[in-house]
């Protein structure tokens, strides 16, 4: 997902207080910043939310790159207010782990540094136009799975922030999904720039919710607490269950030979993807891999006069209003 | 590390909705000053007309009740429940009330 492979950090406390913490989660209580938490939750949530954060603020990136080409003043005025609503993620996320006493440069550095991870998806590259329509519809597709439950997730500000989010995610899967539509009803060549992009983008959407549960050995600590909802098979599951007759609506094919409907699962079929390449991309070897964390650091660079210059300005103005009163 | 005092503040942020509503905490954001904590209060949380007003407070001048005197501290409400209307039972003759 958004935040993938996040291991539990292990917990030190006092036994009692453990307890009569895990029964305030069974309850169903929200936790809030202030309040008594074991240290291997706070800092589980850290990563999870941090790893969340710099997922919406890279995952501009791919998508950023087509506004400028938009093939329409419309269709570029919709991919920029998608972009700036995945911006304000970011930025409601951020704000939800500074709770928990981590700084926003704090994050930015460990994600440059590479202590900090995004989501695999954003390593992949959009090479068409038919790429914003995969993506609003499979990767924010994948990403709304995963958020939905989320709202219910036992830290208050995370919660919060999930409510606020997934508002916000059914205009950016459906834009995605009304692209595919467009180019499937075009012509020959629009209608196979729109089967290119499924076929790339197919898998590493599956990635997404991270390795299968058989080798997911972090979920039972995180699950307990109430920080991650469903595994990572029952959500991958779910997303293929409703994106496969999408597709079939769309007249496109799922690059998946296997790809069949269970009657008694009641689900799809499918293949995993390839964990070799999930792992890979993890490790830093994906294909744009090294070009993300350059823009990221670019971004970083360039703007450092503005923030600096900003609250010069404000340290002034502030000295110059105290000496007037 | 870097120089934490370079961080700009963190800023609270509340919007009053269109009907007439209280303003209401909708999250936080980074801003040099109240000017600029205003207008990144309106990219960030008004992209779908959700106010029509913003106010802004820099979050170290909000105080805040400590979550160990939840008991102590709202402990004198639970006992006086003739707050509350349905306390008392007025006869249905009596019609609406
Ligand atoms: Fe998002
Ligand atoms: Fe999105």
């Amino acid at each position: 997902m958004y935040a993938q492979m996040i291991k539990s950090e292990a917990t030190l406390d006092d036994p009692e207080k453990l307890a009569a913490f895990q029964a305030r989660i069974d309850a169903g209580d929200k936790i809030e910043p202030k309040e008594w938490m074991p240290e291997g939750y706070r800092k589980t949530l850290i990563r999870q939310i941090g790893q969340h954060a710099h997922s919406e603020i890279v995952g501009q990136l791919p998508e950023g790159n087509w506004i400028t080409r938009a093939p329409t003043l419309e269709r570029k005025a919709i991919l920029l207010a998608k972009v700036q609503d995945e911006a304000g993620h970011g930025l409601y996320l951020y704000c939800a782990a500074e709770t928990l006493g981590v700084t926003r440069d704090e994050m930015t550095e460990m994600l440059l540094d590479g202590r900090m991870k995004y989501s695999s998806i954003f390593n992949y590259p959009t090479l068409t136009w038919a790429d914003m329509g995969a993506v609003g519809w499979l990767v924010d597709g994948a990403a709304i799975m995963n958020q939905v439950p989320l709202q219910r997730t036992s830290f208050g500000p995370y919660s919060r922030a999930m409510v606020r989010i997934c508002k916000e995610e059914s205009f950016h899967q459906r834009q995605g999904f009304d692209i595919m539509m467009k180019m499937c009803k075009g012509t020959e060549a629009q209608k196979n720039m729109a089967q290119d992009a499924l076929n790339r983008m197919w898998f590493p959407s599956l990635m997404m919710f991270g390795p299968s549960d058989k080798d997911s050995t972090h979920s039972v600590q995180s699950m307990s607490w109430k920080i991650k909802m469903n595994t990572n098979d029952e959500l991958r599951q779910k997303f293929v269950d409703q994106t496969a007759p999408q597709a079939e609506y769309l007249g496109l094919k799922i690059p998946d030979e296997t790809l069949a409907w269970n009657e008694e699962k009641g689900g799809y079929d499918f293949a995993e993807p390839d964990w070799d390449e999930f792992f890979e991309v993890l490790q830093g070897n994906g294909p744009c891999n090294v070009e993300r964390i350059e823009a990221r650091q670019k971004a970083w660079d360039d703007g450092a006069w503005v923030r600096e210059g900003l609250m010069a300005h404000a340290e002034k103005r502030a000295a110059l209003k105290e000496a007037a009163q | 590390m870097s120089d934490l005092k370079k961080e700009w503040p963190l800023w609270e942020v509340f919007i009053r909705g269109q009907h007439g509503m209280s303003h209401r905490h909708v999250g936080s954001l980074h801003a040099s000053d109240e000017e600029m904590a205003i207008l990144n209060a309106r990219d960030v949380y008004t992209r779908r007309n959700e106010g029509v007003s913003i106010w802004v407070v820099e979050a170290k001048h909000i105080g805040a009740s400590s979550p160990d005197q939840k008991g102590p501290l709202y402990e004198p409400s639970n006992s006086k429940v003739y707050r509350h209307p349905t306390f008392f039972d007025i006869p249905d003759d009596v019609g609406a009330m």
